[in-house]
């Protein structure tokens, strides 16, 4: 093969990111994304549509989100600079919010009157409560019964903003049945509904929409390095369930070829066992919820619901472009456990006063971890993508304390 | 083979009966009474058996089919079964067209190449791979058509004219109109929007058309047969086995519907 001159080149015009991605869906949908393709492909041109949202992502969500420079955790790591791109501080909470502006935006223009979304932790669903709120369309809300008994704030949250929440009960009755009911409410509502999925997977043109929406994380972070340090940073990390976050951060720096860059996934209970939401570090390839990518599954092509300690970690699947650049090489895949995130939950908490969401807690463990090999002259950037109120009952419960 | 799914057609056409077409899903609930529930559909008046291949997220499908494969799964039913099962059942029965129909990510797991390679061996005679669009099916389409079985497409009340065309272009068997915007056994279809919509594809093909999604009575079959060649009916012969825990009057209730429902075709 030749070599790649760019990183940054998917997907390609049928959605694929070398063998992932395209879309994988029934005929009901595929003139809805096709069209949806169109109408992306159109406002992505348009100055109006980018003006307006960043505007909105300005003075609603509170952009740019500052590149803090994480200084008593570094003394605490005794080990390469570390700074935190803070993306908890955005209004809702967490990076959600930059791809729900851009959608609703395409959802307006394409004159949809009715949203829905699935959401895992909540996070997704209040930043779509948020958005509809804000453009005052009415909205559902597909989540897991299971994760509404974890995520209780949020579902609040998100009832206050007006939204109809929606318990799934099939299958595990988390994350990925939600987008399963979502994809159903969707085929028997195609005229007037627009579904804003929350991560970079789906079928085409979701992981690039999604991926352009968050790509300003690494926009931003790309300038706010240079400003602060006068050079790229050495190395990016960030947390994965389905990856948005870390391919907001990851896609404006693929082509710096000197950055090493690196995405942790939850590693629950450990890899050995099925307990855990790696599907990289120890999935295979396999089609769902409209793409090719990496999944957890058995022997059959069954499914295997994950686990993890945090909500928004537990897909069984991953963004097809991470699938790709995983098999590229270009970045980096490792898993976490739950107790080493809680771990690194802790001690961010305590020596940098930010109480940071248990997804990147996740990536918080890795540096920890790596932090013996890494030298003082290194600089890391991890993606703080949401903040850690939601978590503050699983945290306790996972302690054996009482609130 | 296509041609036993053509041949059905073309008998049907002689006495102008149309085609029933049932649909079960593999091991739903167990190995044994799938079996036996396969074997006993022809003489209760199925003209074409569609064969659900379990699934652990079927999204196309309705809390019904889902739960089906559900059962089958927790059977420990597995795609060799399924095989199996398509065996013992052209023992003794060489006449009736099977379809298999699943979704992508359990065939993509056996192998594509192995899988046509094995339900050529046992006579399967079509596929319906639902997350398949035509923009993805050219791993599977393309094999299955040079091995001469039967791709069948869906076409949907969403599907417009260009891609009505495309679709046409590459399919064999019959093609499955559903009947609505939804999922399997949700909502009931307006019967005269799909008859015109029928119609129009009518215009475009002489192969033989298929409806289903949502038809649950001997009067929707009554009316659908009256204007397409064929009725699928599915979800509500599945309800009868979440219904019925007692296996021994699962069988008979199951068969008297469909006879119920071949005397409507």
């Amino acid at each position: 093969m030749d070599k790649l001159n760019s990183y940054k080149l998917g997907p390609d015009q049928n959605g694929r990111f070398g063998i992932f991605g395209g879309r994988f869906v029934a005929e009901t949908l595929m003139p809805l994304i096709l069209d949806l393709e169109k109408s992306y492909l159109q406002a992505k041109k348009d100055d109006s549509f980018q003006s307006e949202l960043a505007y909105l992502n300005k003075y609603y969500t509170g952009r740019p989100s500052p590149l803090y420079f994480a200084e008593r955790l570094t003394d605490y790591l005794n080990t390469a600079k570390i700074y935190f791109k803070r993306d908890e501080l955005n209004h809702t909470g967490s990076h959600k919010i930059n791809n729900c502006l851009g959608q609703i935006l395409l959802a307006k223009r394409m004159r949809k009157t009715r949203i829905i979304a699935e959401t895992g932790a909540g996070q997704h669903g209040v930043a779509v409560a948020t958005v509809s709120a804000r453009f005052g369309l009415p909205c559902v809300i597909y989540m897991g019964a299971k994760d509404i008994e974890r995520q209780k704030p949020n579902v609040f949250r998100m009832k206050l903003l007006g939204a109809e929440v929606v318990p799934v009960r099939s299958g595990n009755a988390t994350l990925k049945d939600a987008m399963n009911e979502a994809l159903r409410d969707w085929v028997a509502n195609v005229n007037d509904t627009f579904y804003i999925i929350g991560t970079v997977a789906g079928p085409h043109p979701y992981p690039e929409m999604v991926r352009d929406f968050q790509s300003i994380i690494g926009k931003e972070t790309k300038e706010q390095i240079l400003d602060q340090e006068g050079r790229l940073p050495d190395q990016l990390i960030a947390c994965i369930g389905g990856g948005s976050n870390a391919m907001g951060l990851f896609y404006p720096f693929l082509d710096d070829i000197s950055v090493k860059i690196t995405g942790i996934e939850a590693g629950g209970m450990g890899l050995q066992g099925e307990k855990h939401c790696a599907s990289l570090t120890a999935g295979r390839p396999g089609v769902l919820h409209g793409n090719r990518t990496y999944l957890l599954q058995d022997d059959e092509g069954q499914i295997i619901e994950g686990h993890s300690i945090s909500a928004g970690l537990d897909y069984p699947g991953i963004g097809p472009e991470h699938a790709w650049l995983k098999e590229s090489g270009r970045v980096e895949y490792f898993a976490i456990t739950d107790s080493e995130a809680v771990e690194a939950f802790k001690i961010c908490t305590k020596t940098e006063g930010i109480i940071p969401a248990l997804e990147p807690s996740h990536a918080i463990a890795h540096l920890i971890n790596i932090a013996p090999s890494l030298s003082k002259n290194d600089l890391v950037v991890m993606n703080l993508c949401g903040r850690g109120d939601k978590d503050i009952f699983t945290i306790a419960e996972h302690l054996n304390m009482e609130i | 083979m296509t041609v036993r799914i053509d041949n059905c057609f073309e008998t049907l056409k002689l006495t102008n009966k149309k085609a029933l077409i049932t649909f079960l899903t593999a091991g739903d609930p167990n190995y044994d009474l799938s079996l036996e529930l396969i074997k006993s559909l022809p003489e209760a008046g199925a003209d074409i058996i569609e064969i659900g291949m379990p699934f652990s997220d079927p999204m196309a499908d309705g809390p019904a089919i889902q739960a089906s494969s559900l059962r089958a799964i927790n059977s420990g039913h597995k795609m060799e079964k399924t095989f199996e099962m398509i065996e013992s059942f052209r023992k003794d029965n060489s006449r009736t067209p099977i379809i298999l129909m699943g979704y992508f990510n359990p065939i993509y797991n056996y192998g594509v190449d192995s899988f046509i390679e094995k339900i050529i061996d046992i006579e399967v005679d079509g596929v319906i791979v639902v997350d398949l669009p035509p923009e993805e099916d050219n791993e599977l389409c393309n094999a299955l058509e040079s091995a001469d079985l039967s791709f069948i497409r869906l076409v949907t009340p969403t599907t417009d004219a260009d891609r009505l065309n495309k679709i046409l272009q590459k399919t064999s068997g019959f093609l499955y109109y559903v009947s609505i915007a939804g999922i399997t056994g949700s909502k009931r279809p307006e019967i005269n929007e799909v008859e015109n919509a029928v119609q129009e594809i009518k215009t475009k093909t002489n192969i033989p058309i298929g409806v289903g999604f949502g038809i649950r009575t001997k009067e929707d079959i009554e009316r659908v047969g009256s204007f397409a060649d064929g009725v699928i009916v599915g979800s509500v012969l599945v309800d009868i086995i979440k219904n019925n825990e007692h296996e021994s009057s699962v069988k008979d209730k199951i068969m008297k519907k469909v006879r119920e429902f071949a005397s409507a075709v």
